[in-house]
């Protein structure tokens, strides 16, 4: 078991998402950067959409109560184990009472916890992925506690070679959304020629981006977005939908992130400056 | 069985979307409901979700789409093959809803532009019957089609911050109810004292695609005393047969 002793600033629970209930209006969730999180889960062994935690800007503090083994990635927040610096990207074994804690952010912005076997707690329409109202909590809080594997489990050394990762690029691979041919020529070069930047209107759903767009497109008939779709409102503002959005839109789908680059967004923050880079198809 | 023109376009590198005409109209509607069918039947291992609306339908994959084009090929010949047209009774879902002003924050305004009184908005509202076009946006939030043409209405330019569980609106040509507090731009005109996402239930959302819908008013009191029945699980939604 896991104590949350100091829940961050943000923390919630996530695997790799909800599928297959999309047709009930039901989001996919999932870690938002997924690629921190499969490491997370891969240098410990586990299956790569074992439950992890995620915590955003500020991290928590967590108290073990049985001996296991634990893997940091994701944004840099100067993990500690029992007060002592301990390095992230590599397998840490954990004794029964340790503690495990985290502080500011110096890197990136979202940091993966994951654990021997993977969270167990409870399951909602196959995933453990935090998403109020699906799921009763939305958010980790102080006093929680979490259920993991705590007896049979051998740990098995997955890490060979993996490197820190690296979120300093602002350039992101896009493909063209839906209604990117609607767009005039100026708009397009708009949008491949202009630097924006994160608003502070960002969460699990979405980032709204600062600079406007003059938009003229008419509404489409409501028809289904996805994680990564570039939505351009009839006021000109970007937003980018993230893992938490909802299963379908009305606004014209400008562009679509690549996996890749929904996973860099996903550690990047307000007033951090992004590119478009088109991915031609 | 009219046949249409599909638009087959790659959505990113993971999902295609396949569109209709760019029309709300029920013809098309039961297209899109019988290739999705078709699609379904498949079984395809390598989709993890297909999401329909009104017109369209987006198939998202679990990998990177290797070949884009075969895939599309193959939808089309999919398309075009055998349309096992399965007509089975359409169930009618029978829906309380009070249209209070107190439940209702848009309705006074609504009456304004559109020039009709409360009642003629209420008796408009209630006298078709919807279709459950598809569930998007919110966890069991129900699109309507068949909203009478004089209660239409462009969605708000600024959204609601906070809409309340229950909230039946106008957006455009569509008619919908919120499954749960949530922000939103359409015009709320009444309230439901249903429960319509329960993750109790085998199935969340009592209506499926496919379904009719028609509002019934009620008085506010009956409002309060079905949602305490509602909340101890003692009211079921009633539903009839149509014969499609």
């Amino acid at each position: 078991m896991i104590e949350v002793v100091k829940s961050g600033f943000f923390s919630t629970i996530q695997d790799l998402g909800r599928y297959g209930f999309g047709h009930l209006g039901v989001p996919v969730s999932g870690a938002m950067d997924q690629s921190s999180a499969k490491l997370a889960n891969e240098i410990i062994g586990n299956h790569i959409d074992a439950a992890v935690i995620e915590m955003t800007l500020i991290g928590g503090v967590f108290k073990f109560s049985c001996n296991t083994h634990i893997a940091i990635t994701g944004a840099d927040m100067l993990p500690k184990l029992n007060n002592v610096s301990v390095s992230a990207y590599k397998p840490i074994q954990i004794n029964k009472g340790d503690i495990v804690s985290f502080s500011a952010l110096t890197h990136g912005y979202r940091t993966y916890l994951a654990v021997l076997g993977g969270l167990k707690t409870e399951e909602v329409l196959n995933s453990r992925s935090f998403f109020e109202p699906v799921t009763v909590k939305g958010l980790l809080k102080n006093g929680d506690t979490l259920p993991i594997d705590e007896k049979n489990l051998v740990f098995k050394d997955g890490y060979s070679k993996i490197k820190n990762q690296c979120f300093d690029s602002s350039v992101f691979q896009v493909f063209p959304g839906p209604e990117f041919n609607s767009l005039s020529h100026k708009q397009q070069e708009l949008l491949f020629g202009s630097e924006f930047t994160i608003s502070n209107l960002n969460n699990r759903m979405g980032y709204q981006l600062s600079e406007l767009i003059e938009n003229n497109l008419n509404p489409i008939i409501t028809s289904a977005v996805l994680p990564g779709t570039v939505q351009l409102t009839p006021g000109g503002r970007l937003i980018v939908l993230m893992r938490d959005a909802q299963t379908t839109g009305g606004y014209p789908r400008v562009l679509q992130l690549s996996d890749k680059a929904i996973n860099l967004l996903a550690q990047k923050k307000t007033a951090d400056k992004i590119r478009f880079s088109l991915i031609e198809i | 069985m009219e046949r249409y023109d599909l638009l087959y376009k790659p959505f990113g590198n993971r999902a295609i979307l396949i569109e209709w005409p760019q029309k709300i109209e029920l013809e098309i509607q039961k297209d899109v409901w019988i290739f999705k069918n078709l699609i379904e039947q498949k079984n395809i291992k390598s989709i993890l979700e297909i999401i329909s609306a009104y017109n369209s339908i987006t198939i998202v994959y679990e990998l990177t789409i290797e070949n884009v084009y075969s895939e599309i090929s193959a939808l089309k010949t999919l398309y075009k093959g055998e349309n096992s047209l399965v007509t089975h009774e359409t169930k009618l879902w029978e829906i309380p809803v009070c249209y209070h002003a107190d439940l209702a924050p848009d309705l006074v305004s609504l009456s304004k532009i559109k020039k009709l009184s409360i009642g003629q908005i209420i008796s408009l509202h209630t006298a078709p019957f919807y279709s459950v076009c598809f569930i998007g946006f919110l966890p069991g939030f129900l699109y309507l089609s068949g909203l009478e043409k004089q209660l239409t209405m462009a969605r708000k330019t600024i959204p609601d911050k906070h809409i309340s569980k229950g909230s039946v609106a106008i957006g455009e040509s569509q008619t919908g109810i919120y499954p749960m507090e949530s922000p939103g731009g359409w015009h709320v005109i009444g309230n439901s004292p249903l429960n319509f996402f329960n993750l109790n239930n085998q199935n969340p959302c009592f209506a499926s695609v496919g379904d009719k819908i028609k509002f019934t008013a009620i008085a506010k009191e009956d409002y309060g005393s079905i949602k305490s029945a509602v909340e101890n699980g003692e009211f079921l939604p009633k539903h009839s047969f149509l014969n499609d």
